[in-house]
C-alpha cells in the first residue's frame, strides 16, 4: 500500500465518523458509559487499596515491660527484638513519654481522667513500640516477643499488645476488597468490550450495502477494512478522552468537597498520582475495543 | 471471445438448481438481452459473470480469464474489468454524485488528478456534470441510474453487466438510459443486460438469450422479447 493510499484511508476514516453522525454518537456514547463505569470502579478500588495499605502500615506492636526491668536487660531485649528479620523498627517509649502521649490522645478529657497522675506517680510501664516490615506478620512477631520471657528468668515482657482480632479482621477485609475489586474490574472490562463491539456491529450492519458496493467496484478486502479500522480507533479515542475528562472533573470535584469535611477522616488519592496510568489504560482499552469491534464486525461482510 | 460459458451448472446450498447446463459465447462488442420469467436463472447468469457466485460445475471465462476457479484474493482485480448496474442503482447515499463515481477509481488507487479529470469526463458523457455535487437523494431515479452507469464505465471495463437497469424507471427515462447504454456499446464495451421490458427489446433490436428453468431456450440475433409480460 502506498503512503498516498494510506492517507486516503485515514481521511476516509475521519470522514466516516462524521458522515455516520448519530451512529458514531451511539458508539461513542456506549464507549463513554462502559469506560466510565470501569473508571469509577478502578478509582474506588485504588482508593480502598490505599486506605487498606495505610491501615496495614499503622499496625504496631506495643511491648509493655515489667516495672522492675533494669536498663541493661532492657537494652538486650531491644537488640533481640530489633534483630528479628520481620521487624523494621524498635522504639523505646519511656513511661513518662507514654503518659504524655496518652494525655495528648485523650485531648480535652485528659485532665479529668488522668487526674493525680504525673511524673512521680505514673501508672504506666516502659514500653517498646515495634514496627514490622510486612503487616501480616504482626501476630507471629508478637508471639516471638512474648517467647523472649523464656530466655530471661526476670520475665521482663509484661504484656504484648497489637489489637488482636481487629488486625486479623482488617487483613481479611482488605484482602477481600482487593480480590473482589480485581475480579470486578476484569469483569467490567470484558463486559464493556462486548457492549461496545455490539453497538459498533449494529452501526456496521447498517452499512453492509456500502461494503457490498465497494466489493462490486473491485475493492480489495484490505482497502475496505482500513477506513473502518481507523474509524473504530478514532471512535474509541474520542470516547475514552471524554471519559477521562468526565472522570477528572468528577473526581477533583469530589476531592475538594471532601477535604473540607473533617468527619471523613481521610482524603482521596490525589488524581495527579494515578491519572497517567488510568487515562493510559482507558484510552488504550477504548481504542482497542473500537478497532476490535469494527474489524470483527466487517469480517463477516467481506466474504462475498 | 469476451464471455464464454461451457456446460455451466449452478446449485445453491438450499437445493435450487438455478442453472442446468448453460453454454454460450458472447463476442467482444456485443449487446445481449437476457430475458425470461422471474426465477428462471437470469440473475444467477449475471452473478456468475461478475463473480458474485461461482459455478457448481463447468467453465466460465471473462475477457480471457478463467473465473470459475478464482482465488478469493484475485476476485477484486477481475471485477475491475467489469462494470455492474442494478435496478436499484446502489449508490452510496452519503457521497455526492461525483464522489460516488470517483470511488470506483479510488479503489484501484488512481492518482487524484487523473480521478478528477476522468470523473468529469464520464459525468459529461451521462449528461450530469452540473449535478456532480448533489447527493443521490437530491437526484431523480433516471439521474441516479446515470450516475451508476458513470461509475460502471469510469474504469473503462470491457464488459458491462446490467441487471434490469430500467426496472425502476418510467418509459421515457428508460429510453434515455438505453440510448446511453447503446452509446457505450458503440464505443466498444460489451453489454449484457437482463430485462423484463418488452418494449425496449422489441424496439432496440439486439441479440436475445431466453432463459427458462435454468437453460437457454432461445438465442436470436436481433431477436424479440417473446413473452406476453
Amino acid at each position: 500500500m502506498s503512503f498516498k493510499t494510506f492517507l486516503r484511508h485515514v481521511r476516509e476514516g475521519f470522514k466516516n465518523v462524521f458522515r455516520n453522525g448519530w451512529m458514531s454518537v451511539a458508539s461513542i456514547t456506549s464507549i463513554v458509559v462502559s469506560l466510565l463505569v470501569l473508571g469509577v470502579f478502578i478509582l474506588l478500588v485504588l482508593n480502598v487499596n490505599s486506605l487498606a495499605d495505610k491501615a496495614d502500615s499503622q499496625v504496631q506492636i506495643t511491648v509493655h515491660l515489667s516495672l522492675e526491668t533494669k536498663q541493661a536487660l532492657r537494652e538486650t531485649l531491644q537488640n533481640e527484638i530489633g534483630s528479628m528479620p520481620e521487624v523494621s523498627k524498635v522504639e523505646f517509649v519511656p513511661k513518662d513519654q507514654g503518659l504524655e502521649e496518652l494525655r495528648k490522645d485523650l485531648g480535652p478529657d485528659a485532665d479529668s481522667i488522668l487526674e493525680g497522675f504525673d511524673k512521680d506517680n505514673n501508672p504506666l510501664n516502659d514500653a517498646f513500640r515495634v514496627e514490622v516490615v510486612e503487616a501480616t506478620t504482626v501476630p507471629f512477631v508478637a508471639e516471638k516477643i512474648e517467647a523472649l520471657n523464656d530466655k530471661h528468668p526476670e520475665k521482663p515482657v509484661y504484656k504484648v499488645k497489637y489489637g488482636e482480632g481487629a488486625v486479623e479482621t482488617l487483613f481479611k477485609i482488605t484482602r477481600t476488597i482487593r480480590n473482589v475489586g480485581f475480579v470486578f474490574v476484569a469483569g467490567l472490562g470484558v463486559m464493556s468490550m462486548f457492549l461496545i463491539s455490539n453497538t459498533i456491529r449494529v452501526t456496521i450492519l447498517a452499512r453492509r450495502k456500502e461494503i457490498g458496493i465497494m466489493k462490486l467496484v473491485g475493492a480489495t478486502n484490505a482497502f475496505i477494512r482500513w477506513p473502518f479500522f481507523i474509524e473504530g480507533g478514532l471512535i474509541g479515542l474520542l470516547g475514552s478522552l471524554i471519559t477521562v475528562g468526565v472522570l477528572y472533573a468528577g473526581y477533583s470535584g469530589l476531592n475538594t468537597s471532601m477535604k473540607g469535611d473533617p468527619l471523613m477522616g481521610w482524603t482521596l488519592l490525589p488524581f495527579d498520582d494515578i491519572w497517567m496510568q488510568l487515562s493510559g489504560l482507558l484510552v488504550g482499552l477504548g481504542m482497542l475495543i473500537g478497532i476490535w469491534g469494527s474489524t470483527v464486525s466487517i469480517r463477516k461482510f467481506l466474504k462475498i | 471471445m469476451m464471455i464464454e460459458m461451457q456446460d455451466i451448472w449452478k446449485t445453491y446450498p438450499n437445493g435450487t438448481h438455478a442453472l442446468q447446463g448453460v453454454s454460450v459465447k458472447i463476442d467482444r462488442n456485443e449487446f445481449v438481452y437476457i430475458v425470461g420469467p422471474s426465477g428462471a436463472g437470469k440473475s444467477t447468469f449475471m452473478k456468475l459473470i461478475y463473480r458474485e457466485e461461482s459455478p457448481t460445475k463447468g467453465q466460465i471465462s471473462v475477457g480471457g480469464f478463467n473465473i470459475g476457479k478464482l482465488k478469493p484474493r484475485k476476485i477484486p482485480y477481475v471485477r475491475r474489468n467489469i462494470g455492474v448496474i442494478f435496478q436499484d442503482f446502489r449508490l452510496l447515499p452519503k457521497l455526492t454524485a461525483f464522489e460516488n463515481v470517483a470511488f470506483a477509481m479510488e479503489v484501484i488507487e488512481a492518482p487524484r488528478k487523473q480521478i478528477k479529470k476522468r470523473v468529469n469526463e464520464v459525468l459529461d458523457l451521462v449528461g450530469l456534470r452540473s449535478k456532480g455535487n448533489r447527493e443521490p437523494s437530491q437526484l431523480s431515479g433516471g439521474e441516479q441510474q446515470r450516475i451508476a452507469i458513470a461509475r460502471a464505465i469510469v474504469n473503462n471495463p470491457s464488459v458491462i453487466v446490467a441487471d434490469e437497469p430500467t426496472g425502476n424507471l418510467d418509459p421515457e427515462t428508460s429510453w434515455g438510459i438505453m440510448q446511453l447504454l447503446d452509446e457505450i456499446n458503440f464505443r466498444g464495451t460489451t453489454i449484457v443486460m437482463a430485462t423484463h421490458n418488452r418494449d425496449i427489446v422489441n424496439k432496440m433490436r439486439k441479440r436475445v438469450l431466453a432463459i427458462e428453468h435454468g437453460q437457454i431456450v432461445r438465442d436470436q440475433l436481433r431477436g424479440e422479447y417473446g413473452y406476453e409480460f
